[in-house]
C-alpha cells in the first residue's frame, strides 16, 4: 500500500468503488505520510486522524454494501478557512485559535455527503491574507520542491500537501489567486470557479465580493471529479447562483480544433520573469499543435487590477473581520479594563500585521470623504476590467497568460515590502474582479521549479477550461512530477 | 416663545410583524429567555451569511404603496459599520444609497380642523440589535440577541411637522396605518414601534433650520410630546442666553422629563456605509408591485371618509371610529344591525364602550362586548323598549355579567311604561300628593314642572316614556 499516494484522487476512487484497497488502508498510509511530512512542511494546521479512521471504516462498509457516492472513502483536506463541525477551524489565526466550528461549511456537507473523508485542516495565511504562506500565525508553510522557498498562497498548505502526495486533492478558496498561484508555484493544478458556482457558507470571509471556494489536486480530471460534488445553489448564500451543475467529468474529453484561444498580451510584461514566459509560450505551442487558434488579446484596463483589488478587497475584510472582537467567541484579552480595552486588546492580540495592515487600509478607503476616491471609483475601474473580459470573449473561447511572474521565491524575500508581495498576484486578481473561471496547470519547470499556466473562461464555463486544462495534461506529464523526496 | 418656529423631523422604527427574522430563521416572538432565539446567523457567526426573508420586501412594499411612494425597482442593502457588544457582526445591514421606498406623504388632521401634509422622504428596511441587560448582573453587563436580525422598516419624514402635537398626530397616523397594513403590530411597550426626534428651533420667518438636536429611542406618544417640549425649550432657552445648539444625540428621561446629552456630532461614528456583498439587490418587478397594491386593505383615510359619506358621521367621528381597524370594524359590524342608526351606533361606541374599555385598558378585538350585543341594546332603544337613560343601566349589567339587553331589561324589570293610562294614574297619584306644589305652579310658577317629571319618573323607577311623561303631564297640570 505504500504507492497508494502515488494514484490520483480519481484513480483512488475508482479502486476504492472496485474493493483494490480500502479506506482505511489508504487513510492510514496517508496519514502517516502527512505526519512525518508536518515537521518540514508544516502544511496541516490540525490532523484528524481519528474521526479520519472512524469515517474510513463507515466508507469501507458502505463499500462493501455496494452503496456510497462518486468519493466514497476518498481522503481530502480541507483549508483550515472552512467550518468544520466539532474541528477546529483556525483561519491560520490566533483570534481563532481555539474556535470549535458548530456546524460545516457547504462545501464541508457536500463532500461528507459524497463520500469524502477529512484527514485534517491545511495551513493557510491569515484569513486568506497573503501570497506566500508567511502570514500565518501556526507558521510558515514550506515548499515541497525545495524547502527554503515559499508555497504561495493563502492556501499555500492545501498545495503544498497535494504538491507533496499528502492528500490527492484539498479544498481552498480564492480571493485575488490564493488558489492558482500556490498551484503554480507548487505545480499542481489549482481551479478557481465562477464567482457563485460554489457557497460561501461556511467560508470564513475575507472579501465576500471576491471569495470563491475551489479545488486544489494533482490533475485537471481531479478538479472536475471534486468540483461536480462541491458546486450548486445552495440557499444559504445568496450570491450562489442557480444554474444547473453539469458532469464536470464526462466533458473532459473535447476536441480543441478550432479552439480560440486568446494571448492575454497585458499579462507579457516586463515583470515576467523570461524563462517562465518560455515555458508558458511552450505550453501554448502545444495547444496550436493540438488545433487550437492562438491570437493575442488586449485587455486595456487589466493592469490597474492590483490597486482596485488592494482598495475592494481590504474594506470588505475590515467589515468582516469586525465581528471577531472577543464577546461571543474567539480570542479574548485576559482581564479586560472596559469594552474598548477589550476591543483593542483582543483583536491587538489576535491578529497578525498583514491582517491589521488591510484592516486599516479599508477602514480609511470606507472613510467619509476617502469613500468616493477610493473604494467607489475602485468599484468603477473593477466595472471596466469585467467590462475588458466580456469584450474579449466575444472574440476567443479561453484567455492564456501565465500564473505568476516568476517560479517560487524564497521565505523572508518579500515579507519587508508589502507591495512586491502583492505583485505576485497580479495575472490572478483579474479573474477575482470580474468574477471569472481560471485554472492554473503546471507548464514546465524553471531551475526544478515549477511554472503554471493560467487558463480563464467566461463565467460557468468550468467545464470549458478543465476540458482545456486536461488536454494539456493529456499531451504532457508535467502534472505527474512529483517533488524530490516525495516520490 | 412665540418669536420661535419649531422644525421637527421623525424617524419611526416599526418591526414587522413577520415570524422569522429578516436575515435568519430565527423567530421574532416577544419575551423568549435571553438567546433562545439566535441562531449562528443571529449571532455572526464566522461564515454565515444572511438570507433575506421575502415576506419583508412585501411588507415594505405595502407601505410604500400606502403612503404613496416610489418603490425603487432597484433597492440595495448596505452595511453600518460600527463596534457594539450587541451588534454581533460588528455591523448593521441596513438600506444607505438606494431604499425601498422614497418620496411618500401622509395627512395629518390638525386641532383647527384641518390637514397638513407630511412628507416621507424614505422607507427603508434594517435589522435591529440585540441589547444589553445590567439588571441583576453586578459588575458585568449581559446581552441578549433575541431582538439581533428582527427586521425593522424605518420611516423617515421631511422636516415638516411644526410642533410637538403635530408630531404626535403624525405618529399616531403612522401607527394607525401601519397596523391598518398588518405589517406592524405596533406595541409601544415591547418596542415595535418607536422613534427618534430630530428637533430644531428658529427664528420665525428664518429660511435657513437651526442646528438640530436628535432624541433617540421615544417609546410612547405621552414621552414624544414631553420629550420634544422640553427639548424646544432648552434650545430657545439656551439661543436666548447668547449659546448655541450643538449637533448632538439625546436621551429622555421620563422620571425627570429631560433630555441628556448622549454623545456630540464629534464623537458620533463614522459608518462607512458600503453595499454589502453578501446580498443581492433587491429587484422588484412592476408585477410584483401590482399585486401587493391589490392586496391592500381600505386605507384609514379611505375608510374614514366613506364613514362621512356612506353613514353621515362628522369629520371627528368617523376619524376616532378608524383610527384602527379592529375599531372600525367593530362599528360596521355594530350598523350592519342596526343600520337605521349609524349615528346612534358611532355615540354609543365612541362614548359607553370606549370609556368601559378603556377603564380596563381594554382592546375592542377583546371580545368583551361583541358588536352583536350591543346592537341588541341599541334595538330596544330604538324600538322604545328603554330610554337612552335607562340604556346605560342596561349597558352597565350587560357589561359586567356578559348578558344580552333583553335578558338585563327583563331581569331587572327595566322596561319602559308607554301605556297611557299607567303614566296618567301615576300623574294623578303625584298631583294628589303635592297640593302645594300644584296651587303654586297653577298659580304661575311654571319652574315646578321640573319637580312634577322627577316626582314621577321616580315613582316609576325611571321607566316611564320621558316624551309621553312630558305630554301628559303638561295637560294634566293645567287641569
Amino acid at each position: 500500500m505504500s504507492d497508494l499516494h502515488g494514484s490520483t484522487l480519481t484513480q483512488l476512487a475508482a479502486g476504492l468503488r472496485a474493493r483494490k484497497f480500502s479506506s482505511v488502508e489508504l487513510v492510514t498510509a496517508l496519514l502517516a505520510r502527512i505526519e512525518r511530512a508536518q515537521g518540514s512542511l508544516n502544511a496541516f494546521i490540525s490532523v484528524t486522524r481519528e474521526p479520519a479512521l472512524a469515517a474510513a471504516a463507515a466508507a469501507d462498509r458502505a463499500l462493501a454494501a455496494g452503496s456510497g457516492g462518486a468519493l466514497t472513502g476518498v481522503p481530502i483536506a480541507h483549508k483550515d478557512i472552512f467550518c468544520t463541525q466539532g474541528v477546529r477551524t483556525t483561519a491560520g489565526s490566533r483570534i481563532l485559535e481555539n474556535f470549535v466550528s458548530p456546524y460545516d461549511a457547504t462545501v464541508v456537507a457536500k463532500l461528507k455527503g459524497a463520500g469524502a473523508v477529512m484527514l485534517g485542516k491545511t495551513n493557510m495565511d491569515e484569513f486568506a491574507m497573503g501570497s506566500s504562506n508567511e502570514n500565518s500565525y501556526f507558521g510558515p508553510v514550506r515548499n515541497p520542491w525545495n524547502p527554503s522557498l515559499v508555497p504561495g498562497g493563502s492556501s499555500g498548505g492545501s498545495a503544498a500537501a497535494v504538491a507533496a502526495r499528502l492528500i490527492p486533492g484539498a479544498t481552498a478558496t480564492d480571493t485575488g489567486g490564493s488558489i492558482r498561484q500556490p498551484a503554480a508555484l507548487c505545480g499542481i493544478t489549482g481551479l478557481k470557479p465562477t464567482y457563485g458556482r460554489v457557497s460561501r457558507y461556511g467560508m470564513i470571509a475575507f472579501a465576500s465580493s471576491l471569495d470563491q471556494a475551489g479545488t486544489l489536486t494533482a490533475s485537471a480530471a481531479d478538479a472536475a471529479l471534486m468540483l461536480r460534488e462541491m458546486a450548486g445553489f445552495d440557499s444559504n448564500d445568496s450570491t450562489s447562483v442557480d444554474t444547473p451543475v453539469p458532469d464536470y467529468v464526462a466533458a473532459l474529453e473535447q476536441p480543441l480544433a478550432g479552439l480560440k484561444v486568446g494571448l492575454l498580451q497585458e499579462f507579457f510584461d516586463k515583470g515576467l520573469d523570461r524563462e517562465n514566459e518560455r515555458r508558458v509560450r511552450e505550453a501554448l505551442q502545444v495547444y496550436e499543435r493540438l488545433g487550437a487558434k492562438l491570437s493575442v488579446v488586449s485587455l486595456p484596463n487589466l493592469p490597474l487590477s492590483v490597486p482596485v483589488y488592494y482598495v475592494v478587497a481590504p474594506a470588505e475584510c475590515s467589515s468582516n473581520l469586525a465581528r471577531f472582537d472577543g464577546v461571543r467567541f474567539g480570542h479574548r484579552c485576559e482581564n479586560p479594563r472596559d469594552l474598548t480595552d477589550l476591543y483593542r486588546r483582543s483583536r491587538g492580540e489576535g491578529f497578525g500585521a498583514e491582517v491589521k495592515r488591510r484592516i486599516m487600509t479599508g477602514t480609511y478607503v470606507l472613510s467619509a470623504g476617502y469613500y468616493d476616491a477610493y473604494y467607489l471609483k475602485a468599484q468603477r475601474v473593477r466595472q471596466l476590467i469585467s467590462a475588458d473580459f466580456t469584450r474579449a470573449f466575444q472574440d476567443v473561447d479561453v484567455l492564456m497568460g501565465p500564473t505568476t511572474p516568476t517560479p517560487a521565491f524564497a521565505l523572508g524575500a518579500k515579507t519587508a515590502d508589502p507591495i512586491t508581495m502583492y505583485l505576485n498576484d497580479i495575472y490572478t486578481i483579474g479573474a477575482n474582479l470580474a468574477g471569472l473561471p481560471a485554472v492554473s496547470v503546471p507548464c514546465g519547470f524553471v531551475q526544478d521549479l515549477p511554472v503554471g499556466l493560467q487558463i480563464v473562461g467566461p463565467h460557468f464555463s468550468e467545464a470549458r477550461i478543465l476540458g482545456v486544462a486536461h488536454a494539456l495534461q493529456r499531451a504532457t506529464d508535467w502534472h505527474t512530477r512529483l517533488p524530490p523526496g516525495y516520490a | 416663545m412665540s418669536a420661535w418656529e419649531t422644525v421637527i423631523g421623525l424617524e419611526i422604527h416599526a418591526q414587522l410583524a413577520t415570524r422569522s427574522k429578516i436575515f435568519s430563521g430565527s423567530a421574532t416572538a416577544y419575551g423568549a429567555p435571553p438567546n433562545a432565539q439566535a441562531n449562528l446567523v443571529d449571532l455572526g457567526y464566522p461564515g454565515v451569511l444572511p438570507v433575506l426573508n421575502a415576506e419583508v420586501v412585501r411588507m415594505a412594499v405595502k407601505l410604500g404603496l400606502a403612503i404613496n411612494g416610489r418603490i425603487a425597482p432597484r433597492s440595495v442593502f448596505a452595511r453600518k459599520n460600527y463596534f457594539y457588544p450587541d451588534l454581533p457582526k460588528g455591523y448593521q445591514i441596513s438600506q444607505y444609497e438606494l431604499p425601498i421606498v422614497a418620496n411618500g406623504a401622509l395627512d395629518i388632521e390638525l386641532e383647527d380642523g384641518g390637514k397638513k401634509r407630511i412628507g416621507i422622504t424614505r422607507a427603508h428596511l434594517e435589522e435591529d440589535a440585540g441589547k444589553s441587560l445590567h439588571e441583576g448582573l453586578p459588575g458585568v453587563t449581559g446581552i441578549d440577541l433575541n431582538r439581533a436580525g428582527t427586521p425593522l422598516v424605518e420611516i423617515v419624514s421631511e422636516p415638516d411637522l411644526r410642533s410637538a402635537r403635530e408630531a404626535v398626530a403624525y405618529m399616531k397616523k403612522v401607527h394607525t396605518l401601519v397596523r391598518y397594513l398588518e405589517i406592524c403590530d405596533g406595541n409601544m411597550q415591547e418596542g415595535s414601534f418607536r422613534c427618534d426626534a430630530n428637533v430644531s428651533v428658529r427664528k420665525i420667518g428664518a429660511q435657513e433650520f437651526g442646528t438640530r438636536a436628535e432624541i433617540k429611542n421615544l417609546n410612547s406618544f405621552r414621552y414624544i410630546e414631553r420629550a420634544i417640549n422640553f427639548e424646544v425649550g432648552r434650545q430657545i432657552e439656551l439661543i436666548e442666553a447668547g449659546g448655541k445648539v450643538v449637533q448632538e444625540t439625546r436621551l429622555y428621561d421620563p422620571d425627570k422629563g429631560e433630555t441628556r446629552s448622549m454623545r456630540s456630532k464629534e464623537e458620533a461614528n463614522d459608518y462607512r456605509y458600503f453595499p454589502d456583498p453578501d446580498l443581492l439587490p433587491v429587484v422588484l418587478e412592476e408585477k410584483f408591485i401590482a399585486s401587493v397594491r391589490a392586496s391592500l386593505p381600505e386605507l384609514p383615510d379611505q375608510k374614514a371618509a366613506r364613514f362621512v359619506s356612506q353613514y353621515t358621521l362628522s369629520g371627528y367621528d368617523a376619524a376616532v371610529l378608524t383610527a384602527s381597524r379592529e375599531l372600525a370594524d367593530y362599528y360596521e359590524s355594530v350598523v350592519r344591525e342596526v343600520p337605521q342608526e349609524p349615528k346612534l351606533a358611532a355615540n354609543w361606541v365612541m362614548g359607553e364602550l370606549a370609556a368601559a374599555l378603556n377603564k380596563e385598558n381594554l382592546e375592542v378585538a377583546a371580545g368583551k362586548m361583541p358588536a352583536a350585543r350591543l346592537a341588541g341594546l341599541l334595538a330596544r332603544i330604538m324600538d322604545q323598549t328603554i330610554s337612552g337613560k335607562i340604556a346605560k343601566e342596561v349597558f352597565e349589567a350587560m357589561w359586567s355579567d356578559g348578558a344580552s339587553a333583553d335578558a338585563v331589561i327583563a331581569h331587572k324589570g327595566l322596561r319602559q311604561i308607554t301605556d297611557t293610562a299607567a303614566i296618567e294614574r301615576v300623574i294623578d297619584e303625584v298631583m294628589a300628593q303635592s297640593p302645594g306644589q300644584l296651587a303654586d305652579y297653577r298659580a304661575g310658577k311654571d319652574k315646578l314642572f321640573g319637580f312634577f317629571v322627577g316626582q314621577v319618573m321616580k315613582a316609576t323607577g325611571g321607566k316611564a316614556n320621558p316624551a309621553q311623561v312630558n305630554e301628559l303631564l303638561l295637560r294634566k297640570l293645567r287641569g
